[in-house]
């Protein structure tokens, strides 16, 4: 059985002139130890998904199909203390701003012990103890448990929220651009301790993010979403070496590489589709280069690979396309 | 502009509070056609004598004072200086108070200390007090009424616009209109004012009604010009009279028009509030 | 190499910046911040350079005095023969014309208020171009299609929430380039914008650079991107130039440690490629603080004795390549 599993979401919002389905028909399966990068420009539903994931959706957001299934128990259904409960023990979350959250009038040291306190019965010397262990493997010097957040830097500050979002051994992490606000050299190092960490207990995560470096170099598996829609998923191998779908190639060459020959970067002009109206055939049909009638009407066919599954609906010649899309005349408008 | 109206379109309250706002400023323009009397005029009746305190009737709709003299003349005469003393004092209080603010924020400095030191200075004043000091040296009279709250509300406003404009002077925009090669005084009344504008409305629409409940007051107090009609005066007369539990026709309609139409103001206020931040709008 | 004209150059610039320490709520201290510590800089017609360096490092505060909205306080910016580092009123102005930027965030850099029209035909009014509105506004049609936004009657009346983050920079672009300056600066250019279409925006300012002849500046956290779109490079650390050179030699050769530790650290779009860390330790000290002798040792893998000492002299190492680094000393000596 995974540890999560999506099954068919939709997450729609209300607005004042009408809804807005942010997630359509997402489906994807999480298993114990496993990485899932979840790649997508902002404004294609990421970040709805995960929140619904975690029954944070604002107000005016709902899940109004599909169930989310966290060890056999559907999440979407529980109620808000169940949940709570949940959080942190189970499935903790560290977002962008997390570095923000921590309280300026508590020590950090007080704010970790207080959520393992929460959560776990052990005395209050014994959750010190456990916050120091955890200063070490984020790589922080224990003596700053007993300063103020103001004292630390961002970088310091994100790795105190990773420490505290660890405390409790969860068996999933939801980081949502954890390390976008930090300098390269500090994101890696974070990216790295989180790695190591959660193969320590073969913990899961999942990994929000706009880069697909950041995927490339930390996650085993990735979810490319487009326009509401989780467009292609698979090893994270396979899909950033032979991507199935025009928007993953088109992704991969967008990105700047240190190595190998300097390729000219493409960009995939044109923006992503409104959501707020109904979407006729393929999400990406506006901005794809190898548009083609049978791709503007109806549901894309869903092509099962090896290790995941796209929709394209020239799912019969994507190795040809997948050369095309190397060459930056292809993108050009 | 368009853009405020379009909000006022969608925005009830405001747009009540601007409906009802014009309607006065009609009745005050088309006053002497409108009124069917003149007010100061005494009137009499059929069978002789001063037509005193008359209740409502068809002759006088709104009955009559005690020393006969249409009361419904008296109120529509009397809304021109209502109209007159709310619209100049608050149109000089946004100005005032707007420029004040703009350039204490935006040059900071010195000239921001001596700026919001005066307008420390005069939140030390007690409002009524010194308007009623003021309108008792200089006179009574409109203008000089205006000038007591002008001078007074003035503070209110560019303690807020200097905090706009503090905040907007780092906004990128404004680094970009600099490199443009922009003067100071551009950027000051081409890049940030506009982005303040709506502020200042909200501030004229209720320093409006809050000179409007001042002059109301000076008169009730006394200090109004007595050859002026208005509904401050006709309050005072009426108190004066003793005739505020016996005749509710004439102590009821100033009372009422000047809470309609301070209400018109705070209620534009809310319309523009929403132009200033649109986010209020969602909720 | 041909031997190019320099444009702009920055002679042993510093800035300073007094900063209050504040603990308890009560100012503690005054330090001085050197943003910028003594660099050496110039770029030469229709060249790129590429300056890249963590939050912090000072490159935002060099690019704001090439442009003179900060005053150095001490050294010289020559454009041409003439010091432009503390000009005021009419020269100031002037100057103006020649040179210009292109800001990180184009959702703020655009006055809400101002049509996009008055927003490019302002410049030219400010300093008196085109004899009248009209010939202003086709001034200002044929920059904005220079900038890519065709038609651009479509895009002379919008407002600029009417328009999307990359039609946003295409338009600051048009404002920056319409008073044909010399000199152009870009700080973070595409950092705020979506991964599909950054590619497109700096191409569109690679073009603008060498077609026009300019001079320009790209500021970027990123050395991947850097390498995409300069010609020659500089690695910023703590206020000082720490390495310059040619682009691809800088990253092929990479001297200096901490340019090392850079470009190890940036992760890369190819998963079987993936970063190491073991060379760097922590973060960037705050710049009130800076490290006695050379301002990178505490990290620096390779720290020596003289390293704690001494600020290291700058080497060059040919081909207008220099370094800051006690490792290369004896090479000169």
């Amino acid at each position: 059985m995974a540890l999560l599993e999506l099954n068919e979401v939709s997450i729609e919002y209300k607005l004042s002139n009408g809804k807005l389905k942010a997630v359509d028909n997402v489906s994807l399966n999480v298993e114990n130890g496993d990485v899932v990068g979840l790649v997508g420009e902002s404004g294609c539903g990421k970040s709805t998904l995960i929140k619904g994931i975690i029954n944070l959706l604002p107000s005016n957001g709902k899940i109004t199909n599909g169930e989310v299934i966290f060890e056999g128990e559907d999440l979407s259904k529980l109620e808000f203390e169940k949940m709570r409960k949940k959080r942190w023990k189970e499935i903790s979350m560290i977002t962008q701003s997390a570095m923000n959250s921590l309280n300026p009038v508590y020590r950090v040291g007080n704010q970790i012990t207080e959520v393992i306190l929460e959560h776990e019965k052990m005395s209050k010397h014994d959750a010190m103890e456990k916050a120091k262990e955890l200063f070490d493997l984020v790589g922080l010097d224990r003596a700053r448990l007993e300063d103020y957040p103001h004292q630390y830097s961002g970088g310091m500050k994100q790795r105190a929220i990773i420490a505290m979002s660890l405390a409790l051994d969860p068996k999933l992490i939801i980081a949502d651009e954890p390390t976008t606000a930090l300098d390269v050299i500090v994101q890696s190092q974070i990216l790295e301790k989180i790695n190591a960490l959660l193969e320590g207990y073969s913990g899961s995560m999942i990994l929000v993010t706009h880069d697909i470096s950041v995927v490339a170099q930390t996650c085993n598996k990735v979810a490319v979403m487009y326009g509401g829609r989780i467009i292609e998923y698979g090893d994270v191998k396979q899909v950033l070496k032979k991507p199935n779908h025009p928007y993953t190639m088109g992704l991969k060459n967008a990105f700047p590489s240190l190595t190998g020959e300097k390729k000219d970067l493409i960009s995939i002009e044109g923006t992503p589709p409104d959501l707020s109206k109904k979407i006729d055939g393929c999400r990406f049909k506006d901005r794809c280069p190898f548009v083609l009638d049978k791709c503007k009407s109806g549901e894309m066919p869903f092509t099962r690979v090896e290790s995941g599954y796209y929709y394209c609906a020239r799912h019969d010649e994507i190795d040809h396309l997948r050369e095309l899309a190397d060459l930056s005349e292809t993108w050009d408008v | 502009m368009k853009n405020v109206f379009k909000v006022f379109s969608k925005n009830k309250i405001g747009l009540i509070g601007l409906i009802i706002f014009v309607s006065f400023v009609l009745i005050a323009i088309f006053a002497n056609f409108l009124a069917p009397y003149d007010p100061m005029e005494i009137q009499f009746l059929a069978e002789g004598g001063v037509a005193r305190l008359q209740p409502p009737s068809l002759d006088h709709l709104l009955g009559t004072t005690y020393m006969g003299r249409d009361v419904l003349s008296q109120m529509i005469i009397g809304s021109r200086v209502a109209v007159l003393v709310g619209v100049i004092s608050a149109v000089c209080v946004a100005f005032i108070g707007t420029n004040i603010g703009l350039i204490a924020g935006y040059f900071g400095g010195i000239t921001e200390r001596i700026l919001m030191g005066i307008v420390d200075v005069m939140y030390g004043l007690p409002f009524l007090p010194f308007a009623l000091i003021l309108v008792s040296v200089l006179g009574p009279g409109v203008q000089n009424v205006i000038l007591a709250i002008v001078l007074i509300t003035w503070r209110n406003s560019s303690r807020v616009i200097r905090s706009q404009a503090l905040s907007l002077k780092n906004r990128t925009f404004i680094e970009a209109a600099k490199l443009s090669g922009a003067s100071d005084w551009r950027i000051l009344y081409k890049h940030i004012a506009p982005n303040v504008i709506p502020i200042s409305l909200i501030y004229v629409s209720t320093s409006m009604a809050s000179a409007i409940m001042t002059e109301s007051s000076i008169s009730f107090l006394g200090l109004g010009d007595p050859m002026q009609v208005s509904w401050g005066r006709i309050l005072f007369t009426c108190y004066s009279s003793q005739a505020m539990f016996k005749a509710p026709w004439w102590i009821l309609p100033p009372g009422f028009a000047i809470t309609l139409l301070v209400l018109s103001g705070y209620m534009m206020g809310r319309g523009f509030e929403e132009v200033a931040n649109p986010k209020l709008k969602e909720r | 190499m041909t031997e190019r004209t320099k444009v702009i150059e920055a002679i042993d610039l510093h800035k300073e910046f007094m900063v209050k320490i504040k603990g308890d709520g009560k100012v503690r201290e005054i330090k001085s911040l050197k943003a910028v510590d003594g660099i050496n800089l110039h770029v030469c017609k229709g060249e790129t350079l590429g300056i890249v360096g963590e939050s912090g490092c000072g490159k935002t505060t060099t690019a704001k005095l090439f442009l003179g909205l900060h005053n150095a306080t001490m050294g010289s910016i020559l454009l041409g023969d003439k010091d432009i580092s503390h000009l005021k009123g009419k020269e100031l102005k002037n100057f103006r014309k020649h040179a210009q930027m292109i800001f990180q965030d184009p959702y703020e850099s655009l006055n809400p208020r101002f049509k996009i029209k008055n927003t490019i035909m302002e410049p030219l009014e400010i300093h008196g171009i085109g004899k009248d509105k009209a010939e202003r506004y086709e001034m200002a049609k044929q920059m904005l299609s220079e900038a890519g936004l065709k038609p651009p009657e479509e895009y002379m009346d919008r407002y600029p929430h009417e328009m999307s983050g990359g039609q946003k920079q295409r338009v600051a672009i048009a404002r920056a380039l319409v008073l044909n300056p010399d000199f152009l600066i870009a700080d973070e250019p595409v950092s705020m914008l979506d991964v599909s279409i950054r590619a497109s925006i700096l191409k569109l300012l690679r073009k603008m650079i060498t077609e026009k002849d300019l001079a320009g500046i790209i500021i970027s956290h990123d050395i991947s991107l850097i390498r995409y779109i300069s010609d020659r490079t500089a690695v910023m650390y703590l206020g000082k130039i720490v390495e310059q050179g040619s682009t691809e030699e800088l990253i092929e050769k990479r001297y200096h440690p901490y340019t090392k530790a850079l470009l190890e650290a940036a992760p890369n779009p190819d998963p079987e490629v993936k970063f190491t860390l073991e060379n760097i330790k922590g973060e960037a000290p705050n710049p009130v603080d800076i490290p006695k002798g050379c301002r990178f040792h505490p990290r620096c893998p390779e720290c020596m004795e003289i390293c704690k000492m001494i600020t290291p002299q700058e080497y060059d190492m040919g081909n207008g390549h220099k370094v800051m680094c006690h490792l290369y000393g004896d090479k000169n000596e």
